[in-house]
């Protein structure tokens, strides 16, 4: 009988995949980006092989970048869960002083994320690679499958993907083309939020308001990490209370105004708010279709 | 408490309905869903205000107002087209469940997407406008979601608002589809008028505009469906997805309870290899269960050590699955390579790969009619019968029964794109013994050669361990002429000089054979055709095994020859022709001429067997 709650089929779901995808895969590997969604994403796997260990490494591509409160969690996360990890960046671009001030955000992205990613995807010659995508996040992922299939430039071609019908997927592939899954292509924002909360599962500081060293930039608050925050004449950081939606690059990630420190506070500022949550990525307004358009490219 | 708090866990014990959408062009299905998604309050703001702009790009409405269509179409390129071309997924709650919507479209050539939303659907919603009534899109779009074994129809007749919420039109419409309904096994019907663009009875009833109707909005129907019998819950089947071996002492099978249910101390059966033990723990990361039901994801410890790997099928000792190598199944077809009978895919069933082969098809629907005809392939986006044979058997039920047995996913093998979607049916023409489609005997021949070729099982020496220590590969030789002795001289002459440059050669002699392994055909029709059928079945065996193999068929004629090349498929013939009379009967044989001496003749042989690198160079 279909007595489950929906967020126990969503977990059963994502479980069901997670084994579908070992059981297909010569050699998978889980990008993991840190923020929330990759937190759950770790759980879920855990649960999908208890009591045995994950049989694939997670993978986080440093853009070099990121906020140092992300880079302390991943490290101490991973030590208490007994993950391996593998940490790569596109060693050029930081020889080359790659950055979102000279280079713009849509030329750093690429180099130090989406090539940055498919240099390690290609050194580890992975054929299938979990991701924490969900369809609800932004429109080009609504119609992104769960097994969602990469040629061998690592490209998604949305005329190329295969159907998929019941809870049958197909991974099979030819030598040097991929697969990439995301286990929680049916969760939203709030179940996400909800599984968290139930399950106590560990998430980046950030996400919580606190007082941060802030500039307002293009109509975002941008923290200042570090110092090597470019700021513009007349900006001046100034303390704020403030946490974050979605957590990246931090020249890049907006902040918003909030007094939550708890997950209840959260959700209760989402209901009320409504400003979906990746509008505080700044690299989502390149332009109309920007998404799709790194999607193509290879961006996960 | 406080109101989040009851807002997550209420949010969390919500039940799920999967719903897909169906309609023609224009008749206002993006409206609807954008209008759920809007009136349902997760349409965030900052969409919106995205949404204004590019609703004054690309927008079909009037001036000032929302085209909720534009909500939803997700990829740039239908953006412009203004049409979806994709199954898109959509989410939404209300306070009694959460939905999920495959928004599919509904143009003609998309029956692929349609049954691609379909299959994970418990309700379809078909909009028909009400300008048209039961069009041919709609009596498709009810056909398939029948197909997939959809058992909740919600016929929603849309755009009520521009003929003045006519009672009558509604009545004629829903007598229309009822009518065309009875024809369909969908045992869950139920009507609304609507405005989708106006929000008439979507969201809450509107008595005002529709005072003769008196049933609930459409979003009352989603909330309160009953879909909890929709589920196999008497067959339990557990296919195998992953074995969980963290230490020595703990073996878990790892994998999700795909039908029924299952309890600690209960029998069970593991397909294939029939053992049978008992169920000790139902492990979970959350803790042991007392039992596990679908869907649940769950790790089985079983009683008895039992070798069992990824694929496998655990079952009840007393309730098993259908077992076998050969069933029917209506398909849907998704690729742009054509299917045809013989045919060749890998299909994905139960969490496992088979090697299958399309025996025949049987006949193709027409998605419009529902008229069965004979077809001789299926392209993309259509629909047909087929008998499909496998290398291993299946364990499954018929879809009817139980949708997670009974579907199957057709992959190419060489592209490996998913190929087909395909539903396997109760009525089982291949049980009856059923007549083989007949054909003429070259089509019968080579479906003979098909099936023989698929169930071919090698052992463990490959054609390449075999040249490197033979130096030399397979081959069969037919010699032919019109003098008896002459043909069977050439062939043990042949036979002795390969044998004398070290390499395996067997010469048979026609006799031989209708005295040995010929020696049971009877009936002198026929005979000889059985005689040529053993001929050419021992040439595939020993050209296998790697040998030169040589035999005489004196005055052999064109048929014959036919045959026999058919036979030794995957392997060709050599065909050697004793004097030029017998060149016209078998053309592209190798002619000798009679005249030389028999040691120049078999010289040549040999050149073109080096020639068709059958033996090395330096041989000859």
């Amino acid at each position: 009988m279909n007595t489950l709650s929906q967020l126990k089929q969503l977990e059963a779901e994502s479980i069901h995949i997670f084994r579908d995808a070992v059981s297909q895969a010569q050699n998978p590997i889980l990008l993991y980006s840190i923020g929330k969604d990759s937190s759950v994403l770790v759980r879920l796997a855990q649960k999908a092989f208890y009591p045995g260990r994950l049989p694939f490494k997670l993978l986080h591509i440093d853009s070099t970048w990121k906020f140092r409160e992300m880079i302390a969690f991943r490290d101490r996360f991973c030590t208490e869960q007994g993950l391996d990890l593998i940490v790569h960046s596109n060693e050029q671009g930081r020889a080359d002083g790659v950055n979102p001030f000279d280079y713009g955000s849509r030329k750093y992205t690429d180099l130090m994320k989406t090539q940055a990613l498919l240099q390690a995807l290609k050194a580890g010659k992975y054929d299938l690679a979990f991701g924490g995508a969900r369809r609800d996040e932004e429109k080009s992922r609504a119609k992104e499958r769960v097994f969602s299939f990469r040629d061998k430039h690592q490209q998604w071609d949305p005329k190329s993907q295969r159907p998929e019908l019941w809870n049958i997927y197909n991974a099979r592939v030819n030598p040097e083309e991929s697969v990439r899954v995301f286990p929680l292509s049916n969760w939203t924002e709030t179940d996400i939020w909800q599984y968290i909360r139930i399950e106590r599962i560990p998430i980046v500081p950030l996400y919580f308001a606190a007082p941060r060293p802030v500039v307002e930039r293009d109509g975002q608050w941008i923290m200042v990490d570090d110092d090597r925050m470019r700021l513009h004449p007349g900006e001046h950081p100034v303390e704020k209370v403030v946490r974050f939606r979605t957590l990246g690059c931090y020249p890049l990630t907006g902040a918003v105004e909030s007094t939550a420190t708890t997950i209840e506070e959260i959700v209760a500022e989402t209901l009320q708010v409504r400003v979906s949550e990746r509008s505080t990525r700044v690299i989502d307004h390149d332009g109309d279709s920007s998404m799709e358009q790194k999607k193509r490219e290879g961006y996960f | 408490m406080s109101t989040t708090d009851t807002f997550l866990n209420e949010h969390e014990n919500k039940h799920l309905l999967r719903f897909i959408t169906c309609g023609s062009v224009d008749d206002g299905k993006s409206t609807l869903i954008g209008r759920l998604l809007y009136d349902s309050k997760l349409i965030y703001e900052d969409q919106l205000s995205s949404l204004q702009d590019a609703s004054e790009k690309n927008g079909t409405t009037g001036v000032g107002e929302i085209d909720y269509a534009l909500l939803l179409d997700g990829l740039k390129a239908e953006r412009e087209q203004g049409i979806t071309i994709d199954v898109a997924y959509r989410y939404f709650s209300t306070p009694q469940r959460k939905f999920i919507i495959a928004d599919t479209p509904g143009h003609e050539q998309y029956t692929r997407n349609m049954a691609t939303g379909a299959s994970t659907a418990n309700l379809a919603v078909i909009l028909i406008d009400a300008r048209y009534g039961v069009v041919t899109q709609t009596r498709r779009h009810a056909f398939i979601a029948s197909l997939l074994g959809i058992k909740h129809l919600l016929v929603a007749v849309n755009k009520m608002d521009i003929g003045g919420y006519n009672e009558e039109t509604y009545l004629t419409i829903r007598q229309a589809f009822s009518d065309f309904a009875e024809t369909l096994d969908i045992p869950d019907v139920r009507f609304v008028p609507i405005s989708a663009l106006k929000g008439t009875n979507v969201v809450s009833r509107s008595p005002d505009l529709t005072p003769w109707y008196t049933g609930p909005a459409l979003l009352e129907l989603l909330e309160t469906v009953d879909v909890s019998q929709d589920i196999n819950t008497r067959d339990f089947r557990f296919p195998v997805q992953v074995v969980i071996r963290p230490h020595l002492n703990f073996r878990g099978f790892a994998g999700t309870v795909v039908s029924g249910k299952i309890k600690p101390g209960e029998r069970i059966r593991v397909l294939p290899s029939n053992t049978t033990s008992v169920v000790k723990r139902i492990v979970t990361a959350d803790g042991d269960l007392a039992e596990a039901a679908a869907p649940q994801a769950v790790a089985l410890e079983l009683a008895d050590e039992v070798d069992i790997s990824s694929g496998d099928m655990i079952v009840h000792d007393n309730n098993l699955p259908r077992v076998k190598d050969r069933f029917e199944a209506v398909v849907i077809w998704m690729s742009e390579t054509p299917l045809r009978a013989g045919a060749q895919y890998v299909l994905r069933h139960a969490g496992r790969f088979v090697k299958a082969r399309v025996e025949a098809l049987l006949y193709a629907i027409d998605v419009n009619s529902m008229q069965q005809s004979a077809a001789s392939e299926l392209s993309l986006n259509n629909i047909g019968r087929v008998v499909v044979e496998t290398t291993q058997p299946l364990f499954f039920d018929p879809y009817s029964e139980n949708h997670a047995t009974g579907s199957v996913v057709f992959v190419d093998p060489i592209s490996n794109v998913t190929a087909g979607a395909a539903m396997v049916t109760d009525n089982v023409f291949v049980d009856a013994g059923a007549p083989r489609v007949v054909g003429d005997a070259d089509t019968l021949l080579r479906d003979h050669v098909e099936r023989r070729e698929f169930h071919w099982e090698t052992g463990w020496v490959s054609a390449k361990d075999r040249l490197v220590r033979n130096r030399h590969v397979g081959k069969t030789v037919i010699v032919t002429g019109t003098s008896a002795q002459a043909v069977q001289t050439f062939g043990k002459e042949l036979e002795q000089r390969l044998f004398k440059l070290n390499l395996n050669s067997y010469y048979l002699g026609f006799s031989s054979l209708s005295r040995g392994l010929a020696s049971d055909v009877q009936d002198n029709r026929s005979e000889r055709d059985a005689q040529i059928q053993r001929l050419g079945e021992l040439a595939r065996i020993l050209t296998d095994a790697g040998l030169i193999f040589i035999t005489a068929l004196p005055a052999a004629d064109a048929y014959t020859i036919e045959r026999l090349r058919g036979l030794n498929q995957p392997n060709e013939l050599l065909v050697v022709a004793l004097g030029e009379s017998t060149k016209h009967v078998v053309p592209d044989a190798v002619t000798i001429d009679e005249t030389l001496a028999v040691e120049r003749r078999v010289d040549s042989v040999l050149g073109v067997l080096a020639d068709q690198r059958v033996i090395p160079d330096y041989c000859i």
